[in-house]
């Protein structure tokens, strides 16, 4: 066997007419190529779909009925909901995620914790949503339990509507936090705390004038990233609202659906343009944070 | 100050589990209670496992064998591509690492709802011209899904060991690119290759929106479908698969922490 193989390589290093460069650079084809039909193309497709026309030509159709008001009240839904889930989120997420760093490092605890955050971070889907109909749905696990209080019992629609849908994606939203935002917690250093304390601060001052600046931009970059993904979550809302379309991926599986119809002309594909322009602003100011977030990284 | 500390902790900490944990033991009472009567029964249980047949049954089957297949077909391509090209890339084209990198977590910044408006027309040439309809084909989309994670994975695995000195040793003893690949580093590899796997089958058997919106049956269509008439069956299956993930990423936390403790002290040298 290492007869073959040397000899293999004395071939190829033998007649070597390209540049080792060229011939390395060969050993990406592959993955490039790969990436190139089922990540850059669909991206492509999205983009020039947008302004095409059924019969190839250039239109604006989709544009027009983006900016329909129906649409974008959809549009106000989506960033709304994304907000409302992302700043509870943060919160939420943001005080677990420090409690959590005040927990010994590496015990058992905090590992299976940390791994549970990590696996819940991931679960916004249908599954999610059944979960949630089992618990607060009409036959669900509280309800029955809060049957006994008539004004406490949730109502049964609740689930297929707006605030229901912000209720379960924040069942996602918040171990995203705790998995993005704990590094930056991890890194606030006790002796800041006992210098502050030296200097005669109290705990105010700690938390206004040292940790806070130096959370802040970590926090803000978070709650960016929470709002992206609130933004382009589907499954869950799909399981959860059957009726109309509500948000903008809801619209989008529509629009999808009868894109045949007559007058809806690359909709989807405008629809589709829209989430990117919205997600690449945000990720893009989250990109900006977090190399500010660098600096006070140990 | 510090009883006080202790405290905050305890109690964020305790609330917070009980919140994540609620939903899933009412998934847990859902599937065994009927809804009308509120009484305890295993018919879901039963219908699973008691080996009878029914549609409802054959459609989630089919689902999970087709996402099955395409977890594992998921799993080759993307270690098949990556680990090769991350290898190449570190030992010889370094410029090249940070355009794979961007190229990998792009994925993470492109909404799944985005990306499959533009899959339906490859999907069409796919399923018209050169493949068939078949869902299992929906695994090329699904690498692309994983990829940043199992980026990330493979990253980190390459950054814990010295790669230059482990090829460049193993090609002096005469070995081959692909026993260098196989024999040298992927046992070195090992935790990363594991969470790589891991977080993959978790990818793709919780994959909803591809699937739904291309209209192809996978494990979470085929349970959004079975929920519309029997929301019992859809609970168990539910719990069934998300408290497995959960004992698969937990048991895989533990099993790196496990490995790292094991590595840490003695071998592991910094790579610069």
């Amino acid at each position: 066997m290492t007869a073959t193989t040397t000899a293999g390589r004395d071939a190829v290093s033998a007649s070597r007419p390209v540049p080792p460069g060229m011939v390395n650079a060969l050993g990406t084809v592959p993955f490039f190529a790969y990436t190139a039909v089922f990540l850059v193309l669909p991206t492509i497709l999205v983009v020039v779909g947008a302004f095409t026309a059924r019969n190839g030509g250039f239109t604006l159709n989709g544009f027009t009925q983006v900016l329909s008001p129906r649409t974008v009240t959809i549009f106000g839904t989506s960033l709304w909901i994304s907000l409302l889930t992302a700043l509870v989120g943060a919160i939420a997420g943001g005080v677990i995620a420090y409690a959590l760093s005040l927990s010994p490092a590496g015990s058992l605890g905090r590992r299976v914790f940390t791994a549970l955050m990590s696996v819940t971070a991931q679960f916004g889907g249908v599954m999610l949503a059944f979960a949630f109909i089992a618990t607060i749905g009409i036959n669900g696990l509280v309800t029955r339990m809060l049957s006994a209080f008539p004004s406490l019992t949730p109502d049964p629609g609740f689930l297929s509507s707006l605030g229901g849908v912000a209720v379960v994606y924040c069942y996602f939203q918040i171990p995203l936090m705790v998995i993005v935002f704990l590094p930056a917690v991890e890194g606030l250093r006790p002796q800041w705390r006992e210098a502050t304390e030296n200097l005669g601060g109290t705990t105010w001052t700690y938390w206004t004038r040292v940790a806070g600046p130096i959370l802040l931009p970590s926090l803000l970059g978070s709650f960016l990233l929470l709002f992206a993904n609130a933004f382009s979550a589907f499954a869950t809302a799909a399981a959860l609202i059957s009726q109309q379309s509500v948000i903008v991926p809801l619209e989008i599986e529509s629009a999808l659906r009868n894109e045949n119809d007559l007058g809806m002309d690359a909709y989807a594909q405008a629809l589709a343009f829209g989430m990117i322009v919205v997600v690449a602003l945000v990720m893009g100011a989250y990109a900006a944070l977090m190399k500010r977030a660098a600096r006070w990284a140990p | 100050m510090k009883a006080r500390g202790a405290w905050f902790r305890r109690i964020v900490l305790g609330v917070a589990l009980v919140y994540f944990l609620v939903p899933l033991a009412s998934l847990a009472d859902f599937s065994v209670r009927f809804p009308l009567t509120g009484k305890v029964d295993l018919v879901a249980w039963q219908a699973l496992f008691g080996g009878g047949e029914s549609d409802k049954l054959s459609l989630l089957r089919e689902g999970l064998t087709n996402s099955l297949i395409m977890a594992v077909m998921a799993i080759v391509i993307s270690l098949g591509l990556l680990l090769p090209t991350m290898v190449l890339v570190r030992l010889r084209l370094p410029r090249m690492s940070k355009v794979v990198e961007f190229v990998c977590l792009l994925p993470l910044t492109i909404p799944a709802v985005v990306l499959v408006v533009g899959l339906a027309p490859v999907y069409l040439v796919i399923s018209t011209k050169i493949l068939d309809s078949n869902t299992i084909w929906l695994a090329f989309a699904y690498v692309i899904l994983c990829l940043p994670y199992v980026y990330r994975a493979l990253d980190s695995g390459l950054r814990a060991i010295d790669l230059k000195t482990l090829s460049e040793t193993a090609r002096s003893f005469g070995a081959s690119w692909p026993t260098v690949l196989l024999r040298v580093l992927v046992p070195n590899l090992r935790s990363a290759l594991v969470s790589s796997v891991f977080v993959t089958l978790a990818v793709v058997l919780g994959e909803f929106t591809f699937a739904r919106m291309l209209a192809r049956t996978n494990l979470q269509t085929a349970l959004f479908e079975i929920n519309l008439s029997d929301g019992q069956i859809a609970a168990a299956v539910s719990l069934l698969v998300l408290g497995g993930t959960v004992l698969l990423m937990v048991a895989l936390d533990l099993l790196v922490a496990l490995q790292e403790r094991r590595i840490r002290p003695s071998t592991r040298s910094d790579v610069s």
